[in-house]
């Protein structure tokens, strides 16, 4: 193990690694602890200049306020309508091409693998024009759907990735087992494969459910009404409007934060095998 | 038909299960990367005739400042970002012990890359905040004087940097970790044997095992910096007079936004952020290639 356990070091410098750990993790998280301090901040003590001291009392009123002075509600749901689909979707479309990918040896197989993985990297703003233009002519513009659409299209390349490599490690004397008996592809596919791959279906659902929730650009791009935009698109332009209301805006960062927080203390290991791109095991 | 079918099944299955993805992605991320070098030729609203301009757009790149400017940016980001790839080496290695609660402490560290960019950038304004701000606070402190970072065109870039470095560093520590956890441990014993500790052990025994991880962290983390827009547009919207644009978001704000609606400069921005990032992408590429062939 390195570095040496620290259980092998003389008893202060392990009491002194118990301290540090957590106040480095303190240090680490400041950013963090400040903002959710300043949500359940009353307005009266940011106007009295207390910022950083302890809050006069706990203002749990300023999510309420939140709640009922903003469409912050309606963001989230948008959030959710977007990205449950494209979780489903991506995962779906995913789980049948890093089959193909992973399973049949042809010509053009290496070609398509790689394409995928270089489209998933590509900048978004090479894509921008286009498919904005394609959703606007789809009549999908300032929609959840136009939305989800193009995340599921983009998320495959990255989804396609991970699944190929994760079936190319199952044993393959499976698939050449099943054939001996004559069973059909695509019942291999259902009935063999599919069911070996749960944890990398897991592990792709909570990474595209995060990638998703956070995502910015593209929210910016193709969707413009309250009616219609998510939570992130929604937190912008709720701060241009609060302007210096610093307990509102951290209140909105908390809550837009939750729900890919929530889904990665739930699912934490899952989580950190797809970040791993199944490549570091 | 079910002859043909049984016969050639073996062939066929896999375009089959490939249709759905590959037509999407073609339709969504192939088709429109061709489609934007076609538009940086032409002079286009978005809505209008498009007029046919050849080179014009690359020409006017060549003296528009702001080009330069987010270039520039660009770099910065690109240089300072890999920090982001030994800080959380660094991080991993001083979390990589067993105390108990340590599986606790690593998600939390873990956290600021679950939260999204618009949240991190908010935090980070809150945190520079002229006046009453943490970092502003601090400085005052140690210099008697604050500095409104964000406000400042000599510091924006780096203030905006530093909100990025931290998701990105926390990242790159799982990946380490995550790593750490399979360094073979009879050749960390046999090397401690051989008297190896501290540096050179890390340099010599550690790294070379860590290289699949070491590999993935400078990807994400070359890719993560040039594709920068969220916390720019969040926290500065480009400002202060565009000293903190960089080449996506000086795209954006050229194709989309209140500036005009200029598509085909824009995608002319795109396509050269595009052919930067090809650079980087063909490596990873190859590289990656030369390991799937090997095998």
């Amino acid at each position: 193990m390195f570095p040496r356990p620290i259980q092998q070091t003389s008893p202060a410098a392990q009491t002194l690694y118990k301290v540090a750990v957590p106040v480095a993790l303190i240090l680490w998280l400041l950013p963090l602890l400040g903002v959710a301090l300043t949500s359940v901040r009353p307005a009266s003590d940011l106007a009295q200049g207390n910022y950083f001291g302890w809050p006069s009392s706990v203002a749990f009123s300023n999510y309420a306020e939140v709640f009922t002075k903003s469409p912050i509600a309606g963001y989230m749901l948008n959030s959710f309508k977007v990205t449950i689909p494209t979780v489903i979707g991506a995962v779906a479309l995913s789980c049948m091409t890093g089959f193909a990918l992973a399973v049949y040896r042809f010509r053009s197989n290496l070609l398509v693998f790689f394409m995928f993985v270089a489209g998933n990297f590509v900048p978004f703003q090479i894509l921008m024009v286009p498919v904005r233009d394609l959703t606007l002519n789809l009549g999908m513009y300032n929609t959840w759907y136009g939305l989800a659409l193009f995340h599921i299209a983009f998320q495959t390349g990255f989804c396609t990735l991970f699944m190929r490599n994760f079936i190319k490690a199952l044993p393959f004397e499976l698939i050449e087992a099943a054939r001996v008996e004559g069973v059909s592809e695509w019942r291999i596919f259902w009935f063999v494969v599919l069911p070996l791959m749960r944890p990398a279906i897991a592990a792709l659902s909570v990474l595209i459910f995060t990638f998703i929730w956070n995502d910015f650009f593209w929210a910016t791009v193709l969707t413009t009404s309250a009616e219609t935009q998510p939570i992130t698109a929604g937190l912008s332009s709720l701060n241009g409007q609060w302007i210096a209301q610093w307990h509102l805006v951290s209140a909105g960062s908390i809550l837009a934060a939750l729900p890919p927080v929530l889904m990665f203390f739930l699912m934490q290991r899952h989580f950190i095998a797809g970040l791993t791109l199944g490549a570091v095991k | 038909m079910t002859a043909f079918w049984k016969a050639n099944q073996r062939k066929l299955a896999p375009w089959l299960f490939l249709a759905p993805g590959l037509l999407m992605f073609a339709v969504y991320v192939i088709g429109p990367i061709f489609e934007s070098m076609w538009i940086s030729l032409y002079d286009w609203d978005g809505l209008g005739e498009a007029r046919w301009i050849g080179t014009a757009n690359y020409v006017e790149l060549f003296d528009d400042d702001a080009f330069y400017t987010s270039l520039k940016n660009n770099v910065i980001w690109l240089v300072l970002y890999m920090l982001a790839v030994p800080a959380g080496l660094l991080i991993a290695i001083f979390l990589n012990q067993t105390i108990t609660g340590i599986r606790i402490y690593k998600s939390l560290f873990f956290f600021p890359f679950v939260i999204s960019q618009v949240v991190v950038g908010l935090m980070f304004s809150w945190f520079y905040a002229p006046d009453f701000g943490l970092f502003y606070k601090l400085i005052e402190v140690f210099t008697g004087q604050g500095i409104a970072i964000l406000a400042e065109d000599r510091f924006v870039t780096y203030g905006i940097i530093a909100a990025g470095l931290w998701p990105q560093i926390a990242y790159v520590m799982i990946l380490y970790l995550t790593g750490l956890n399979n360094v073979a441990p009879d050749q960390v014993e046999a090397a401690r044997l051989d008297g190896a500790k501290g540096w050179r052990m890390l340099w010599y025994v550690i790294l070379p095992q860590l290289r699949p991880a070491t590999f993935i962290a400078v990807v994400v983390t070359v890719i993560g910096a040039l594709r920068s827009f969220d916390l720019v547009s969040i926290m500065t919207d480009g400002g202060p007079f565009g000293s903190s644009r960089v080449l996506s978001f000086y795209m954006y704000e050229q194709a989309l936004s209140e500036y005009g609606y200029r598509m085909g400069y824009g995608a002319a921005i795109a396509v050269v952020l595009f052919a930067i990032m090809m650079v980087f992408i063909s490596g990873f590429i190859w590289k990656m290639w030369r390991d799937e062939t090997e095998r």
